[in-house]
């Protein structure tokens, strides 16, 4: 079942073009990354799906239902998880919970017993009482994620989730994650970390310049840009023309990244192990999410 | 306009939580200055002043302090705090991705602002009472007053909230608006002390009608003028109300 739907989806801010005629179709227990630079308009299209920003053109469907009629019922199945914190600093950890529960209309009694689940769940049980301010960055995003799941929502949409955590509370996230879609909640998950995309999500959407400009699983799209490995060939100068000119010669995808050059969907090792003087320059390495990255939407930065 | 939903209730109680967690440090500016100014013009600047109708010059001021405090805390509220609310705590952005729509906040925000006009005007009514400044039972409906009155001030402060790009913005608000208000809405001197054309302005300013009403309410000496005050507060707190919820949803879901 399709749990989000847009349609020619479009956001225009005066003459920036935020989001530019997307089309996406999420299923439903399903982890959907969103990659894209810094300004490739994956915030604003968070935005608009989970209701808080008006398309400027185009429609969404969440749940089945239109989203600009039946804003009210999509969020209250919804979890926001998002970028930037904004917990409320007046209140402590539990009275965050206990209050955000309420916003849901949550009875008080289940909202308590939620709120004690979520913080358990996410090793905070034991900061029940302590202030926001007291809590270090890694543990507000904890409390975030776990925030987010107060109303058991059916989708959550989580914008960075593990940014500025340490390696132990990534994991510790990426393994709540992971339990959470094998209880069918279906994710949203923007993030800059390739890392992330490619361990949690069953498909990721790669945006440029308000564009989505490829969707599929992180493996095939990998394999179907560079094959299975990447050559990496350090030279310079002449040496470098030289290697430059063979694999053009024998029709070799290759790219000049800084001081080396890679080169792509090669099926027989010999054509790059013969162009090089010495070992030492030659490196073999599994190609990943992060070079169909780059090789969409570019190596210079975007703003 | 869209309309907001009971829902604006979880915004309302959200901010009286905090409120009440917090209350002792908003004591001494919305209690002991009120009464403190109280004490010292009616007492001191008293002394001074012969009143024509030989009324004291402390039970002259009361429904004004009254009034204009009550101004004070939704103006208050409904600025720095929404502001602060909006723009460096992400509270408003988080409560929008719940059922709450930006309306259900903002009528929150105005209700709360309101409630603290409320609980300041009653605490003034109270001390005023206790020293036996207030005479007459109509006092008791001064708390309504105060209320609408709030209603009133907080959308006024929330639609330049709505519109401010900082914090510092609302210096102007205060020092062009609010203070001159506190000085020439008849709290202090009858309206008709003041030349013509001043008098003429503060026939039109919001604080004047909520001045007359607290203080025929605290006198008891009600006439036909005050439905023209009532009326007042009710239109301008209700295009006002309107035009707050009109802003905010543009500054909020852009």
């Amino acid at each position: 079942m399709v749990v989000i739907k847009t349609n020619n989806l479009t956001k225009k801010f005066k003459d920036l073009v935020a989001v530019d005629d997307v089309n996406l179709e999420i299923e439903e227990g399903e982890c959907f990354g969103l990659l894209g630079p810094n300004g490739a308009g994956k915030t604003s299209l968070i935005r608009m799906i989970t209701a808080v920003s008006p398309p400027t053109s185009g429609d969404i469907w969440v749940l089945g239902g239109d989203l600009s009629a039946h804003s009210r019922e999509v969020k209250s199945a919804l979890g926001v998880v998002p970028q930037v914190d904004n917990l409320d600093p007046d209140l402590t950890v539990l009275q965050n919970l206990m209050t955000f529960a309420r916003y849901f209309n949550i009875p008080k009694v289940e909202a308590r017993r939620r709120s004690m689940e979520v913080l358990s769940l996410f090793q905070l049980e034991d900061r029940c009482d302590s202030k926001i301010r007291e809590l270090s960055g890694g543990m507000k995003r904890r409390l975030l994620i776990a925030r987010s799941l107060i109303n058991m929502p059916r989708i959550v949409v989580l914008d960075e989730p593990t940014i500025g955590l340490d390696p132990q509370a990534k994991y510790l996230v990426w393994h709540k994650l992971t339990e959470l879609k094998s209880q069918g909640v279906t994710q949203l998950l923007p993030t800059q970390n390739m890392e992330e995309a490619s361990t949690l999500c069953d498909r990721v959407a790669i945006m440029h310049q308000g564009k989505v400009l490829t969707i599929d699983a992180p493996e095939k799209l990998v394999s179907s840009y560079f094959g299975d490995e990447i050559w990496e060939i350090e030279a310079a100068g002449e040496e470098r023309n030289n290697i430059v000119s063979v694999l053009e010669s024998r029709g070799l995808e290759y790219e000049n990244v800084g001081g080396k050059v890679h080169v792509f969907n090669v099926d027989a090792d010999e054509w790059i192990t013969g162009l090089v003087r010495s070992v030492e320059g030659l490196r073999r390495r599994p190609a990943t999410l992060e070079d169909v990255f780059f090789r969409l939407t570019g190596r210079s930065l975007t703003e | 306009m869209r309309p907001f939903s009971w829902r604006f209730i979880r915004m309302w109680q959200r901010n009286g939580d905090v409120f009440f967690r917090l209350w002792h440090a908003e004591v001494p500016g919305f209690i002991a200055e009120p009464v403190l100014v109280l004490l010292a013009m009616g007492l001191g600047l008293g002394a001074y002043v012969g009143l024509v109708d030989g009324q004291r010059y402390i039970e002259f001021i009361v429904p004004g302090i009254i009034a204009a405090y009550a101004m004070f805390s939704a103006s208050f509220e409904c600025t720095y705090g929404t502001f602060f609310r909006m723009e460096y705590q992400g509270t408003f952005d988080a409560i929008i991705a719940t059922p709450l729509n930006v309306e259900d906040v903002i009528a929150g925000e105005i209700f709360w602002g309101a409630t603290r006009s409320l609980l300041t005007g009653t605490m003034i009514l109270a001390v005023a009472a206790a020293f036996h400044l207030v005479h007459s039972s109509w006092a008791l409906l001064i708390p309504a007053v105060c209320f609408l009155e709030g209603i009133m001030f907080a959308s006024i402060a929330v639609l330049f909230t709505s519109v401010v790009p900082s914090i510092y913005s609302f210096n102007y608000y205060f020092t062009l608006f609010i203070t001159p208000m506190f000085f020439f809405s008849g709290v202090f001197f009858p309206l008709s002390s003041f030349p013509s054309i001043v008098e003429t302005v503060s026939w039109v300013v919001p604080l004047t009608p909520a001045v007359r009403l607290t203080r025929a309410l605290v006198s008891g000496e009600l006439h036909i003028g005050l439905v023209w005050a009532l009326v007042l507060i009710l239109v301008l707190g209700a295009a006002f109300f309107s035009a707050a919820l009109v802003m905010m949803r543009r500054r909020l879901t852009t």
